[in-house]
């Protein structure tokens, strides 16, 4: 296992490797030079931003260079924001934002598709059930700034139970989070009512009704265990979405995360800071899909990784 | 097909006169025997002539010399509600919703069915190589996957959109004139952009099936009556391929839809005076206020996606359960 890890640890390196060229030639590909403004820069102004930005050398020059700042974490100035190193005082300060955004995201993602997956299996065709698909039909249907938009108006602005945006208080969290929840929240309930309903009918589950276990202990214990399975296998394709939707959610409550940036990055040429972020991004991603791996194999004792 | 319901099994005498059914027969039939896909398959029947009905809608004034009612405001003081002349009511600028939300219809669906003919092409072909050659070339292949994967899509759809300039394009054919604007130039990009980040999945899905069929008896067997690559995959593997590759298609699309919804509210989605459901909802959100509520701008867009995206999570599914009856 260790020596797994170690293996999967090393295949970070051209992975990302290959992920920050992408991103290089991307935006270098772009036309258009970052430096428009509404007033005119005299000829030595622009030489000077050029020379601060690497733009003034070849280009295999400027791939070496960027890549140094970004790994030796002393990052470099934005073109968009002057004065502010991309890593330290932009994307620093936004990275703990989104991480326990998506976090939280992530875990009442899992909670209640688990908790609307099980109810549902345990009595198929009953009104629970109905209601809990029902409900996961509404999440697969509408896009997230849609759910956003939606719960904004319901509980912050008529029932005023909940503060509209902004980000600081554990309160201001709970909106953001189930919007960003709705979809995969609805794909885990309908992964564990499907993993629940194959196992239910397996023969070790008779067994365990069998011996007299409570129904409680035998879907919990016995069925979910091994109806979980698929849910931790969607776990990383999951992250990925609450990561990319949490752009739009983050833009829809105001919330000061990595997500802005992102965009706006893109859009304004930032060169250094679309490189950050692209690395950034990335890097939670394999992690992510790492841990997602090394749970299958402590969830299923099958598996095992040479 | 029209024979009784009855599940006669398949030694019986009777059916062994018949000319065996085919997979894709049988996987047919119980599609149709799936009630939430059929209810699906109806939505989208609905949603996808409706849509097309509003791009004859505007042909048709059009060539009556009648404003187009998706793009022309209409006189008098806007937003109004749903009214009898205007079942969707009309929108901040005053222009009709219905029509507005059946083109939209029609881009975002463009823009779904380009991300599922993209998938199908590259997916599918990416896919079969790396599988069936196997070894190093398949080793990279999937390292690109992995690393396009590991990239986010929205900024690979931006710096695509950036890359490709939507300019107006002009073409003289032969003394004729064809000119496309270039909002519709943008629409393309845009789908072009949607489209090549969304065969990634079809591409991993097809390598994992090639991968299982080229152990297959039947393959082996092909093979040992010296059938060439070529003829291997496509007699032998493309028609086992079919059922994974239209499933992955399905539900390429709700994705790709809900993508475009995405970079519209992001302000990268089709130009006005081009409306798809995404730009509609989210400028309808714009416009939502707690003053005043203009219900009907995001109620009517976001119905329709609703209904198209539910409609093909049905099929999608039907259609998986259909070709892979263990899986019930």
């Amino acid at each position: 296992m260790a020596a797994y890890i170690l293996r999967r640890l090393l295949y970070f390196i051209p992975t990302l490797l290959a992920i920050y060229t992408m991103a290089f030639m991307l935006m270098h590909a772009a036309p258009g030079s970052p430096f428009v403004q509404e007033k005119e820069m005299t000829p030595e102004v622009l030489e000077a931003l050029k020379a601060e930005f690497y733009l003034d050398r070849p280009i295999l020059e400027q791939y070496v260079l960027y890549g140094r700042d970004l790994l030796t974490l002393r990052g470099h100035c934005s073109i968009r924001y002057p004065n502010r190193n991309v890593i330290h005082d932009i994307l620093a300060p936004a990275l703990p934002v989104s991480l326990s955004l998506g976090i939280c995201a992530l875990g009442l993602a899992v909670v209640v598709g688990t908790a609307a997956g099980v109810i549902s299996a345990a009595r198929p065709r009953s009104a629970a059930d109905y209601l809990c698909m029902a409900g996961a039909m509404v999440g697969i249907s509408q896009p997230s700034f849609v759910i956003a938009s939606l719960l904004m108006a319901v509980f912050a602005l008529a029932l005023r139970w909940l503060p509209v945006g902004g980000w600081g208080s554990p309160s201001q969290i709970v909106l953001p989070a189930a919007a960003l929840a709705a979809l995969p929240s609805a794909y885990i309930a309908r992964l564990v009512r499907t993993g629940m309903l194959e196992v239910l009918s397996a023969d070790f589950i008779r067994t365990a009704r069998a011996k007299g276990l409570a129904e409680r202990r035998v879907l919990l214990d016995h069925a979910l265990r091994n109806a979980w399975l698929p849910v931790l296998g969607y776990l990383g394709p999951a992250a990925a979405a609450i990561f990319t939707g949490s752009f739009v959610v983050e833009k829809v409550f105001a919330i000061p995360g990595v997500g802005t940036h992102f965009v706006d990055s893109a859009l304004h040429r930032d060169h250094p800071l679309i490189l950050a972020t692209v690395l950034l991004y990335a890097s939670l991603l394999v992690v992510f899909n790492l841990a997602v791996d090394v749970g299958y194999a402590w969830l299923d004792p099958r598996i095992r990784y040479e | 097909m029209n024979e009784p319901a009855r599940n006669q099994p398949q030694a019986c005498p009777v059916t062994a006169l018949r000319p065996a059914k085919s997979p894709l027969a049988l996987a047919m039939r119980r599609f149709r025997r799936n009630r939430l896909a059929m209810v699906g398959l109806a939505l989208l029947l609905i949603v996808v002539s409706a849509s097309i009905a509003g791009v004859f809608w505007n042909q048709w004034a059009a060539s009556r010399g009648l404003p187009e009612p998706y793009r022309t405001p209409l006189p008098g003081v806007h937003p109004q509600p749903p009214s009898f002349a205007h079942p969707f009511g009309t929108d901040t600028l005053g222009r009709d919703v219905l029509a507005r939300t059946l083109i939209g219809g029609c881009v975002s669906l463009g823009a779904g069915l380009s991300a599922a003919v993209v998938s199908i092409l590259i997916g599918t072909f990416w896919g079969i190589i790396a599988g069936y050659t196997g070894r190093g070339t398949d080793t990279v292949m999937m390292r690109i996957v992995d690393v396009l994967y590991g990239l986010p899509y929205i900024l690979l759809v931006i710096l695509l959109l950036v890359v490709i300039p939507s300019d107006p394009l002009q073409w003289n054919l032969g003394g004729w004139q064809v000119e496309v604007p270039s909002e519709w130039v943008r629409m393309v990009v845009l789908f072009m952009a949607i489209g090549g980040v969304s065969w990634l999945t079809m591409a991993r899905v097809v390598r994992g099936q090639v991968l299982a069929l080229k152990e297959a008896e039947f393959v082996l067997a092909a093979r040992a009556l010296g059938s060439g690559s070529a003829r291997i995959i496509l007699k032998e593997m493309l028609p086992n391929l079919m059922g994974t590759i239209l499933v992955c298609a399905t539900l390429t699309v709700p994705l790709a839809i809900l993508q475009e919804s995405f970079l519209s509210f992001l302000g990268l989605g089709v130009p006005p005076p081009l409306a798809s459901w995404g730009t509609l909802a989210s400028d309808a959100i714009e416009a939502l206020n707690p003053v005043r509520t203009y219900w009907w701008l995001l109620a009517m867009p976001c119905t329709m996606l609703g209904a198209t995206l539910l409609g093909l999570n049905f099929v999608g599914d039907g259609l998986r359960d259909a070709f892979d009856p263990r899986s019930r």
